[in-house]
């Protein structure tokens, strides 16, 4: 006998898809955004930064609701996606999009971190030697926070595994569509019966969410011992 | 190389003032620190905009501000070596060598690696990663780096300040024969009296973002000997080094020098102080001091109260120190002679 049943299985698959997704997507926006946090001489950068971290403060019922609104049938966006026959809310595009929006800050975060670590002198260097900007930005910046791309991803990773308020609201909870670990264990929890069921997938949940954790720390050191040689 | 400078920057409780032109190839920029020496680096360089006012290169404007020209950085071909070497940590010793040189075009680059790397003794250093480096080496590849990317100019802003006493001057070599090797023009920024005298020609000193004098590294020493308790530091070039008992003997000028330090290289420099050199009126019988030279008085000048004395001793220069006192009682005079005397352990290696 199967400890899990088929739709179990489904969650598991479509939370790493959607997980995995959200974050492949996110990588190079939240690049762009720390690059232009930290070396774009730009006004208004409090602003950019109070609306890339929006989502970390507020309820995720709310981004959810917000997304709904944005994308639905009436909404600005969504009206203008239906004219190419495109529909994203209740689809795991929705579970991607609201797992990206929820996830961001953390991405975002990380990455800039990482860049404020990068002596200024090494740039300026670069450019006296020639390199413009863009050059500087792929030979210098990139590698050099590499590894802060990383962490930022596998900590977005890990909080896109546990999206619930914003993907049920936007997305909502269909089995095999956008029904993701954390929404069938909220299922289990609701039908009577379902609370061995529920405790198995939390017991995924932990597993998954520990293994994320420790490889985000291992990188993170490894990126600490870099930085403290260079 | 020509280059001309009138500049103004303003910032929060200090302003750059600079204005000068040069056609020395070697100019050293001299002054404390806060002077703004390193802002005038970032305005030459391009990584700094100024307030107004113009830069000129061999006649091309690099900033002007009624033309509203300004070359950005990577473009205008003037490389910096700075304080802290600044190697790129994510590359070997060899890619951050030729980061510059694979952005110059083809038909802009002077300098060929291998030669430059011979010159700096780079060879066991290329496979390395930077981040295992001594700090000489370190300085060293930054040098390189600069140099092969062919600049029209060369700046240095204290590029020795950040190294431990010894490892200073090993490197000083190294500049000199990057820059009789490749001819590449430089402007060397230093606090230090020493360093402009081995590094420049022409000497622009910067006090509270003004350019307070125009002067030689001589002049400068000289001005300055009166008020530093070091006196006048000589600097002895020597050669030909034979290792004798307990003592090194060189050749400099026409004279046998004999120091308690010294070393195999073939050229080495000395430091004397104006102070550690006694003058005698007549060759004494016996002294203790292994340097006795015969010299010509060229010059006597004022020293707040003391006398400085400019002597000419087989063909070199040394200027000594004297109390007024003694200056009278030898009767001392341009154009008489006298004997100098020195201890072999009074004169410190420098390289």
């Amino acid at each position: 006998m199967s400890l899990f049943t088929p739709s179990d299985y489904q969650a598991m698959a479509l939370s790493a898809r959607v997980a995995v997704t959200a974050t492949v997507i996110a990588i190079p926006f939240g690049f762009a955004a720390a690059y232009l946090l930290v070396f774009s001489p730009v006004r208004g950068k409090r602003v950019l930064d109070g609306v890339i971290n929006l989502p970390l403060v507020l309820p995720p019922v709310v981004v959810g609701y917000l997304l709904l609104l944005t994308f639905g049938g009436r909404g600005w966006l969504g009206s203008w996606l239906a004219r190419w026959h495109i529909q994203v809310v209740f689809t795991w595009w929705a579970a991607v999009l609201a797992s990206m929006v929820i996830g961001f800050p953390l991405l975002v975060r990380s990455i800039r971190l990482g860049m404020e670590g990068i002596d200024e002198r090494l740039l300026q260097a670069s450019r006296t030697l020639g390199a413009p900007w863009y050059d500087t930005l792929f030979s210098i910046i990139v590698p050099l926070s590499g590894r802060a791309v990383l962490a930022g991803a596998t900590l977005m990773f890990a909080r896109s595994l546990g999206e619930f308020g914003a993907t049920i609201i936007f997305a909502g909870n269909i089995p095999g569509v956008t029904q993701t670990i954390p929404l069938a264990i909220y299922n289990y929890i609701n039908v009577p019966g379902g609370d061995r069921m529920a405790l198995s997938l939390c017991f995924v949940s932990i597993v998954l969410s520990f293994a994320v954790l420790m490889l985000n720390e291992g990188v993170v050191r490894r990126f600490g011992r870099r930085r403290s040689r260079s | 190389m020509r280059l001309r400078i009138a500049l103004q920057k303003r910032f929060e409780g200090f302003d750059l003032e600079a204005d000068f032109s040069t056609s020395s190839a070697r100019l050293g920029i001299f002054g404390p620190s806060g002077s703004g020496k390193s802002t005038l680096v970032g305005l030459l360089a391009g990584l700094e905009e100024p307030d107004a006012g113009l830069i000129e290169l061999d006649g091309e404007p690099l900033y002007c501000s009624k033309r509203r020209i300004s070359v950005p950085s990577e473009k205008r071909r003037i490389s910096v070596v700075f304080q802290h070497a600044h190697l790129f940590p994510h590359m070997s010793a060899r890619r951050n060598l030729l980061y510059g040189y694979r952005r110059t075009p083809a038909a802009a680059r002077r300098i060929d690696p291998a030669d430059l790397v011979g010159v700096l003794e780079l060879e066991p250093l290329l496979g390395r990663d930077v981040t295992t480096l001594s700090g000489g080496e370190r300085q060293r590849v930054a040098l390189g780096r600069a140099v092969l990317a062919s600049p029209r100019l060369l700046l240095m802003d204290e590029p020795l300040s950040a190294l431990d006493e010894g490892l200073k001057y090993q490197i000083i070599p190294y500049l000199r024969a990057v820059f009789e090797r490749f001819g590449i023009p430089l402007v060397f920024i230093s606090h230090s009296m020493n360093e402009m005298r081995l590094m420049s020609d022409e000497v622009i000193v910067l006090r509270r973002g003004r350019v307070a004098a125009r002067t030689t590294p001589e002049e400068l020493a000289r001005s300055s000997m009166g008020r530093s308790r070091a006196g006048y530091t000589n600097l002895l070039k020597a050669s030909e080094p034979q290792a004798g008992d307990g003592a090194f003997l060189y050749r400099w000028g026409q004279n046998r020098l004999i120091t308690s330090d010294g070393g195999t290289t073939p050229e080495a420099l000395f430091e004397l102080s104006s102070r550690e050199i006694m003058l005698f009126k007549r060759h004494p019988e016996a002294i203790s001091a292994r340097n006795l030279f015969g010299c010509r008085i060229v010059e006597l000048f004022d020293l707040d109260g003391r006398v400085g004395v400019e002597l000419e001793c087989g063909g070199e220069r040394l200027v000594v120190q004297v109390v007024k006192e003694a200056a009278t009682e030898l009767g001392l005079q341009p154009g008489g002679e006298v004997h100098a005397a020195i201890k072999a352990s009074s004169l410190r290696k420098v390289y």
